[in-house]
């Protein structure tokens, strides 16, 4: 089975979210690492390839250059290549523009099957496997927490607003999978060693057959208009725990009159 | 300006937060409808002219009864293709972000998501949204129409206009692809259990808690404070708590005097559910975890240690 994986970097949590006050642009200096979510649907890809006794999982990302780095991590958990898709007329892709190029990214891979996770820490964006699905006029299901694929069909459990469904399909499918789905496994040793060694291929635009003007900011339908930080909370106490936490805790409800 | 509306209905009514949008769009465009997509639907046009629509669109057919959303993407594409709407909103939800998402690539259409608000500035539509866990806010717009935008849970009340709305019957042709993926079981509604809703005091454990067990030191600290105990996502789909405590954009909004997390993260799905709480105390190891950036006290730590602790302090305390 041959299951394309699609993956993000994003900016690390914590302190490097932040913006310049100068560009009022998102501060993208920080550290950068694959979108934790994304892992279970490594992981998943992984497991599905196993069990089916063979066949291929390639990580599939449009980004900067440097995301390679971050796809190695897929690649040191078991996965077995990666193609990047990076292009200086790429940048400042929205949905629109970048599930475009993630589609002929993923097409040109023929794969049986198309996995997501549920969503990127970024832009806390739960929709692009739904673009994509429908660039490749593929069946697709979302928040996915128990899956079985089994001759050429998946069925899938899903929480929504009212409980779960279940729903089947026939591969090939885009499938995006919940963060409860599996636990991602931590790569080994050797994993990290031989990732490096497994093949990277980074492609332009061009090499995916798609147009510079319907990539980047020329191909996106959307724009940011301004950013500024929230209003900090200023009241925010955070302590770190040296044994004393419970009582700190207990003070700062009975000063609240809480107990 | 035409503006159109996609109401999500469970049975026969109405999702709240797609009255909510609808109510917010009357507001910015007088020349705003509605569309309901399902079986046996025609019946939800009052309510649709009650909160501002003047056209409600019904595709009703049998073959649109499961809520699957490639039908319905092949539904609205068409509707917005035939009548020109140059916007079209949406209410968060699990079935709402699959068929934007969809749209957006069938029509090319910008779409903004997470908006918690919307306005028409100087002609032009400006969204407002938070992104990087709310860490970030920003003013977002569209550079082409059809434009699309969903809204986070809760981001708007309806309001009624007492107005009527026309019904107009749309065609239901749908794609070879949008027709694989069948329900094979459909959600039921949930099995009762304590209700988280009403608690002064809500303990509310997530992943954090290793697995079912943990959930035991919970239950009596929430025991010793006379709380309940509450729930994440991830925790209710692992079969480690029932449903009916999760808390956030697919469970139940609660707005405690004291919410108490141990193990939550604070995804931005979990905080819409709880962000009204009164006081927000988090136990997390990790000293990013965007709980802290809501929390009045965050403590770093590891809350095997703290929570047994706590449960004897304030046992001790309450004599
Ligand atoms: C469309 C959609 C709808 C969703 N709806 C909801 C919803 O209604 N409700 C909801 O909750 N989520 C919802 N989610 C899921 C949400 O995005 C998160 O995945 C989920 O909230 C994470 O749950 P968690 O905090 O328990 O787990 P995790 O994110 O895994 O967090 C566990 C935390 O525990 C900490 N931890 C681990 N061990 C310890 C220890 N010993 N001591 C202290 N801390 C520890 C970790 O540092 C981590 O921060 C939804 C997602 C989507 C895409």
């Amino acid at each position: 089975m041959k299951i394309a994986v699609c993956v993000k970097e994003v900016p690390d949590a914590g302190p490097s979210r932040r913006i310049d006050p100068g560009t009022m642009r998102m501060d993208r200096s920080g550290d950068r690492s694959l979108n934790a979510y994304d892992l279970n649907a490594v992981e998943e890809a992984i497991r599905l390839r196993d069990a089916a006794g063979g066949g291929e999982v390639v990580l599939v990302s449009v980004g900067q250059s440097k995301a390679l780095e971050s796809m190695r991590k897929g690649l040191a958990m078991g996965a077995d290549r990666a193609v990047l898709v990076t292009d200086d007329a790429a940048a400042g892709s929205d949905l629109v523009a970048t599930s475009r190029v993630l589609a002929e990214a993923v097409k040109a891979e023929s794969p049986d099957l198309v996995l997501f996770g549920q969503q990127a820490t970024d832009g806390d964006g739960a929709v692009m496997w739904a673009a994509v699905a429908d660039r490749l006029r593929m069946p697709v299901v979302s928040q996915i927490s128990e899956l079985e694929v089994a001759d050429g069909t998946a069925t899938a459990k899903r929480q929504t607003e009212f409980g779960y469904d279940t729903i089947r399909t026939p591969l090939p499918a885009v499938l995006a999978v919940a963060d409860s789905l599996n636990e991602p496994r931590y790569p080994s040793l050797k994993g990290i060693m031989g990732a490096k060694k497994k093949p990277q291929e980074t492609k332009g635009l061009a090499d995916v057959g798609v147009d510079p003007g319907q990539a980047g900011e020329a191909g996106s339908r959307t724009k940011v208009l301004g950013l500024s930080e929230p209003p900090s909370r200023g009241d925010t106490v955070k302590i770190e725990d040296e044994g004393d936490a419970a009582q700190k805790i207990l003070d700062f409800l009975v000063e609240r009159k809480l107990v | 300006m035409s503006t159109l509306v996609f109401l999500e209905h469970h049975g026969s009514a109405i999702q709240k937060g797609s009255l909510g949008v609808l109510s917010k769009a009357a507001q910015i465009d007088p020349d705003t409808s509605a569309v309901v997509i399902g079986s046996g639907v025609a019946g939800l046009a009052a309510d649709a002219g009650r909160y501002g629509a003047t056209t409600l669109y019904v595709a009703d057919d049998a073959a649109l009864e499961a809520p699957l959303p490639q039908p319905r993407v092949d539904v609205i594409a068409r509707l917005v293709q035939e009548k020109g709407f140059d916007t079209v909103l949406f209410a968060a939800s699990v079935l709402a972000a699959d068929v934007a998402g969809a749209l957006s690539a069938r029509l090319e259409a910008g779409l903004n998501w997470d908006l918690s608000d919307i306005e028409s500035r100087d002609g032009e539509l400006v969204g407002k949204r938070s992104a990087l866990g709310d860490t970030v806010r920003a003013d977002v717009g569209w550079t082409s129409t059809p434009r699309l935008a969903m809204f986070r849970a809760g981001s708007f009340d309806p309001s009624e206009t007492g107005g009527e709305a026309s019904v107009e019957h749309v065609a239901v042709g749908t794609e070879d692809f949008s027709t694989q993926a069948v329900m094979v079981e459909q959600a039921h509604a949930e099995q009762s259990g304590p209700s988280i809703e009403d608690a002064d005091i809500l303990v509310t454990g997530g992943r954090g808690l290793g697995d079912p067990e943990g959930f035991k030191q919970l239950e009596e600290l929430a025991k010793a404070l006379g709380g309940a105990v509450a729930s994440t996502r991830a925790v209710v789909d692992s079969g480690w708590y029932p449903y009916a405590t999760q808390v956030g954009q697919t469970g139940k909004v609660v707005s405690p005097k004291l919410y108490i997390g141990a193990g939550v993260s604070g995804a931005i799905q979990h905080k819409v559910g709880m962000q009204t709480s009164q006081t927000i105390v988090s136990i997390n190891k990790d000293p990013n975890a965007p709980i802290f950036e809501f929390s009045d006290l965050g403590v770093v730590g590891d809350l095997n240690a703290i929570v047994p602790q706590l449960t004897e302090l304030v046992k001790a305390r309450k004599g």
